[in-house]
């Protein structure tokens, strides 16, 4: 069954249309990436989605309903991590736990905001501010942020574009694992097809004018650890052809 | 810990430097906002940390005004004997000095006849109450001239009702202005013309209107009052219009973290609105102190609140041969305390606001 789905959408700012005939059904429980070069409207598709941004035509619904906003429902982690800057780690979790469970008693809430920062690995970083954070750290503050939430579907936004390889690399095997653990549906967006494939069950380019390309379906077995997928024959095949793909794309956006 | 020094000692000795160096760089922040900026590097000089260094920056942050100073009492001394007035030369900074003195030992001698009054009054009831005369007992304020402390006081506390009043007012349109483009469209208009006026339109104005309406005989005088609202409305503006930007350029992922966590209203301007506010907020807030300030002392003259403004104007009309001299012991409390004022709101604004970084 589809949860979220979106259908015939067109995206314009001003007169500028960024994205066109959009069609696109996330199953329940899904791992779904999306790639696309910088400026493509990787963003603005996840905005759509999660309601910060109203289509300039055709619907996106969640689980049948049409989605008129935003809501606790649909967790996000944003591009620029958009921490509270004044807040501790644990107040931020906190700050979002309170309003998507606002009936939930303070020992069970600070219980819970305690958990997903043990999830994410910042336990010894609980008291401090997003200031005194490294960039991959306040990464991870958002994903627990989301994830404490307990969201139906959770909206990467290029959660690890901004972190180093080997970061990266960590961090992506942690979204996997806590993917694994409980199942939510997730659509992530990337710009790296590695971690497209390690991470996802469906791969599906958007291309530089702004329409979905290809779909790829991933169904290499999992856990598939980033080291031991270097050297399966699948693997790097896949990856062949995503990256023909996308380079395709992108010489005929130039042209 | 060098490899050429090996021994045990040396490394206690340069663990306790290092411990010591860390602890000045820490304060020197601190040094800074309470505007002492001279003391990291003087106390880094004399913890042995790059001396020669630390002399070039002493040199800009203590030398240098100390110098600038200097220079200018010398160029005061001499210029000022050559200016000839109907009171006579303009006094040097020797003359300004000796006033200063003479408004301390003022100030010293009335509170001794304070004492002493409290003290005579004291004697006398008792001596009532030893004659059975308990109905004829009397305890009378002592109400003698205020000293020059009483005014700067006074001033002080005109400007913090003032400031508070413009507060209270700024802050909430501020954020109102901010949230809507609408009442912003509405408000800056009389922004925009208000904001220029002097305190000297303002005061007939605001004096009739108070005259009006307030007795006069509560807890604060007329005069108190009137000083305070034209103080209000001369420096509410710096407040409202920063407090709006601050409000108004919310980072927008904020907002949006906003909307997905479906804050109510009433959390979003106290947990959103008014923290990522509160540095452009504070900067209002210190420009609006000092604004109020300086319009305090024109406010105080015409409208006789006995603070720093009315002693200007009473030695102005005085015209003794010392009044020029008790003038410019006033422009400097003034200055000086404008500057404490200053780095008193910077020191808060330290305190309480976040770095940008997310
Ligand atoms: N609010 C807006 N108003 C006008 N134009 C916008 C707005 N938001 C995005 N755009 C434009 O839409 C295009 C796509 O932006 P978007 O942020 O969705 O790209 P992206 O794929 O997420 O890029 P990146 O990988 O760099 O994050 C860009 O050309 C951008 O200038
Ligand atoms: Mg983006």
């Amino acid at each position: 069954m589809a949860v979220l789905e979106l259908s015939n959408i067109r995206k314009d700012f001003g007169s500028q249309t960024i994205l066109n005939g959009i069609d696109l059904a996330v199953e329940d429980g899904e791992f779904v990436a999306i790639l696309g070069f910088s400026g493509t409207g990787k963003t603005t598709l996840i905005n759509l989605m999660a309601g910060l941004e109203k289509p300039t035509a055709g619907s996106v619904t969640f689980r049948d309903k049409p989605v008129t906003g935003p809501g606790p429902e649909r967790g996000v982690v944003f591009q620029s991590y958009a921490l509270m800057p004044w807040l501790t780690v644990t107040s931020n979790i906190a700050l979002a736990v309170r309003s998507a469970m606002p009936k939930l008693p303070a020992k069970d809430l600070a219980a819970r905001v305690q958990k997903y920062i043990k999830m994410v690995g910042l336990t010894h970083a609980a008291t401090r501010r997003p200031a005194e954070l490294s960039g991959g750290m306040r990464q991870r503050v958002g994903i627990a942020r989301a994830l404490a939430m307990d969201p139906e579907i959770l909206l990467l936004d290029e959660p690890l574009s901004a972190l180093d390889a080997l970061t990266r690399g960590n961090l992506a095997d942690e979204i996997e694992a806590i993917w694994e653990a409980d199942r939510k549906t997730v659509v992530l967006i990337t710009n790296d097809v590695d971690e497209a494939i390690v991470l996802a069950d469906r791969i599906l380019c958007l291309d530089p004018n702004g329409t979905m390309g290809a779909e790829f379906r991933v169904t290499l077995p999992r856990p598939r650890g980033r080291t031991a997928m270097n050297h399966d024959p699948a693997f790097k095949a896949l990856r062949a052809e995503v990256t023909g793909h996308l380079i395709a794309a992108g010489a005929h956006a130039t042209e | 810990m060098t490899a050429i020094d090996p021994s045990q000692l040396a490394e206690a000795r340069e663990a306790k430097r290092t411990r010591r160096l860390t602890r000045i760089n820490k304060a020197e922040g601190w040094f800074k906002v309470i505007g002492l900026p001279f003391m990291a590097p003087l106390l880094r000089a004399i913890a042995g940390d790059d001396p020669r260094g630390q002399m070039k920056l002493l040199w800009q942050t203590l030398f240098v005004p100390i110098l600038s100073i200097l220079c200018f009492l010398g160029l005061w001394a001499v210029l000022a004997p050559k200016v000839h007035t109907s009171l006579g030369t303009i006094p040097g900074p020797a003359q300004v000095w000796s006033q200063a003195v003479a408004l301390d030992a003022a100030a010293d001698r009335e509170a001794e006849r304070r004492v002493a009054f409290y003290e005579r009054q004291e004697e006398r009831n008792a001596k009532l109450i030893a004659d059975g005369q308990r109905d004829k007992v009397q305890n009378r304020e002592y109400t003698g001239r205020p000293t020059y402390y009483d005014q700067i006081w006074t001033s002080i506390k005109t400007v913090f009702m003032g400031f508070v009043l413009a507060t209270l007012v700024a802050v909430p349109l501020g954020i109102a202005a901010g949230l809507s483009p609408t009442v912003n469209a509405a408000i800056n208009p009389l922004v925009q013309i208000f904001k220029p006026v002097s305190p000297l339109a303002w005061l007939p104005i605001v004096t009739m209107v108070v005259s009006a309406l307030a007795s006069g005989d509560g807890g604060m005088s007329r005069s108190f009052i009137i000083s305070a609202i034209t103080v209000t409305l001369c420096s509410l503006w710096p407040t409202l219009i920063n407090t709006s930007l601050g409000v108004a350029s919310i980072d927008k992922d904020l907002v949006n973290v906003g909307k997905v966590l479906k804050l109510s209203p009433w959390a979003r301007v106290t947990r959103l609105v008014l923290p990522s506010a509160l540095p452009l907020i504070f900067t209002g807030l210190r420009l609006s102190l000092g604004v109020g300030w300086m319009v305090l002392i024109a406010a105080e003259m015409l409208a006789q609140n006995p603070g720093l403004g009315k002693f200007v104007w009473d030695e102005f009309q005085n015209g003794s041969s010392d009044s020029l001299a008790r003038i410019m012991v006033a422009v400097l409390t003034i200055g000086i305390i404008g500057f404490l004022l200053d780095r008193m709101m910077f020191a808060i604004q330290n305190l309480i606001t976040f770095s940008d970084k997310r």
